[in-house]
């Protein structure tokens, strides 16, 4: 940061000495303190909070991450579903799943996996009878995911809304499910799924041990936990333009495309807020998950973590 | 009131965000002027100009686009019309009052009921006939001077009057009348970019009309008038619209 000192009257605020005399305000606000951004809020105030920011820019949304990360996040996102590497009859619980952008990734790779399967079916049908290869078709047809499903679950009406719309778009019309439910507390019986996926929403979860409690919970033994989210950059040059970035440019996008700048500020606060890679490795393992790892892209940007229920 | 961010705050993840939060962002919440005030710094007023300029040519519906680069840009204008309304004494008294012209405020039945030339009725009949409500001006979020944030809030309130005295009505071709007299009158820089720009979007037709007479009448009015923010509309609705066009010194429309 001392790097930053001749760039700093630029980007300070103005009235830097108002700073000096205030203080926090606590109120008589009921319940646990929590942060909302910088903001300090009681767990209820939080929660409502969030929803709100998410009601906002639901129909935005995808706009919005294109032009922050420059589509960078569509990459993200390719490199978790093919560490996922699902076959096909996989069942997939994708959490704060909201727009779909995961569900619909998950489906395509496992159409093109599944289609890889029939062609090498096909090359060792070749001495059966034509009659009995066109029937094997007709089975096959039926089953162009064999069997894989998507439960794309979101506390949020509007986001599920915009997923619906847009699976409906894309012509994604089999093996998707959509429910409204609470990462803390989900509508689902224990055991129930292959792969539990949280991508870029478990930073907007109040209760983090909770989730991933519920997460240890609904996976099948032998499941896999996976989280993609943005974490800390340790590199002190990268972090000051990352910073720079997220501070000064990333709210003016927000007021410019979707005319909202303060959901774009809590955006980049929640980000300073999460905890770093290792701490949410053992918030991950305290959950009762095992060979518990991360990946980091783009030098901490964003990380993987991935865990077992073993 | 938004609550102010801890120093001390129990929760805090480690070191390095503790340090950003006195950096840069610890102020967010501190120094609000005014409700809906959101501070920026110089670089982000810098950007939100520029993105609020492209938006505002590429969809011309975003009025909030309109607003955001009227005050991203008007650091020299707006002082310099709240000194012009400083030192008359009729624009003095609006500074101190603080009106503001809201379906609220306004009794529109006795309006209504005034008779036809008087500034009260025609300005209704302009809200009736163009289907618009002094509701919809957005409130200033990005200047930083309080007394600034009423004066582009008044000069947006006043728009209405502006096209009621002008004789124009909302479409494309008015609102660019309207801006070419406000650009002149003000100096605000929007102002002038949407009078420059905003003939885009129109016909060959209407760009002729244009340039040979509303604009010159436009431009002639501006130079002449007296400042339009000095004028305490609220207390001269029974006022004939052509004494109040004398008065401030606009000429009659073609």
């Amino acid at each position: 940061a001392a790097g930053l000192c001749p760039a700093r009257a630029l980007l300070a605020r103005p009235g830097a000495a108002l700073r000096a005399l205030c203080g926090s305000v606590r109120g008589l606000a009921a319940g646990p303190e929590m942060h909302f951004g910088f903001q300090t809020v009681t767990e209820a105030e939080r929660r409502e909070k969030i929803y709100q920011v998410f009601e906002s820019v639901a129909k935005k949304y995808d706009v919005m991450n294109d032009s922050m990360t420059l589509g960078i996040h569509r990459v993200w996102k390719d490199i978790l579903v093919r560490k996922m590497n699902p076959s096909p009859g996989t069942l997939l619980l994708d959490v704060a799943g909201g727009t779909g952008d995961i569900a619909f990734r998950f489906i395509n790779y496992v159409r093109s996996v599944r289609e890889r399967q029939l062609q090498r079916k096909l090359r060792h049908h070749q001495n059966l009878s034509w009659q009995e290869i066109a029937e094997s078709y007709q089975e096959d047809k039926s089953k162009s995911l064999g069997d894989s499903q998507v439960v794309v679950c979101d506390i949020n009406k509007e986001m599920l809304k915009v997923g619906k719309q847009k699976a409906q778009h894309l012509g994604y019309t089999e093996g998707l499910s959509w429910v409204l439910g609470n990462a803390e507390e989900l509508p689902f019986d224990d055991d129930k799924f292959d792969v539990y996926t949280i991508a870029f929403g478990i930073r907007n979860v109040t209760r983090i041990d909770l989730a991933l409690q519920e997460a240890y919970r609904v996976l099948k033994p032998g499941g896999r936990f996976l989280c993609l989210e943005f974490s800390h950059v340790s590199n002190p040059l990268l972090s000051s333009l990352y910073d720079l970035y997220s501070f000064q440019v990333i709210p003016v996008l927000g007021e410019v495309i979707a005319g909202d700048w303060k959901s774009y500020q809590y955006l980049v606060e929640s980000i300073r807020r999460f905890p770093p890679q290792e701490e949410l490795k053992a918030m991950i393992e305290d959950a009762g998950f095992l060979k518990v790892d991360y990946q980091n892209l783009n030098s901490g940007i964003v990380a993987i973590h991935s865990g077992f229920k073993l | 009131g938004r609550t102010c961010v801890s120093r001390s705050e129990p929760r805090a993840r480690d070191g390095h965000s503790e340090e950003e939060e006195e950096e840069e962002e610890a102020e967010e919440g501190c120094y609000q002027l005014y409700p809906g005030h959101i501070p920026t710094s110089p670089l982000q007023k810098a950007l939100l100009a520029a993105g609020s300029a492209v938006m505002a040519l590429y969809d011309p519906y975003r009025h909030d686009m309109v607003a955001v680069l009227g005050e991203t840009t008007g650091c020299l204008a707006l002082p310099n019309l709240r000194d012009k309304m400083k030192h008359h004494p009729e624009g003095y008294r609006i500074l101190q009052e603080r009106p503001r012209i809201r379906l609220s405020t306004l009794d529109m039945t006795r309006l209504r009921g005034l008779p036809d030339g008087t500034l009260g009725r025609e300005y209704v009949r302009f809200l009736e006939d163009n289907k618009v409500s002094p509701d919809t001006r957005m409130p200033p979020k990005f200047v930083d001077d309080e007394e600034l944030a009423y004066v582009i809030q008044r000069y947006r309130e006043v728009h209405d009057m502006m096209h009621t005295l002008l004789g124009m009505p909302t479409n494309m071709l008015g609102e660019v009348v309207v801006k070419w007299f406000e650009a002149v009158q003000t100096g605000l820089p929007m102002c002038v970019l949407g009078a420059a720009f905003g003939p885009i979007h129109l016909s060959a037709r209407k760009l002729q009309v244009l340039a040979t007479e509303l604009i010159p009448w436009a431009i002639r009015s501006g130079l002449n008038a007296s400042c339009i923010l000095n004028v305490y509309y609220e207390q001269r609705w029974e006022q004939s619209v052509e004494s109040l066009r004398e008065e401030i010194g606009i000429f009659p429309p073609p």
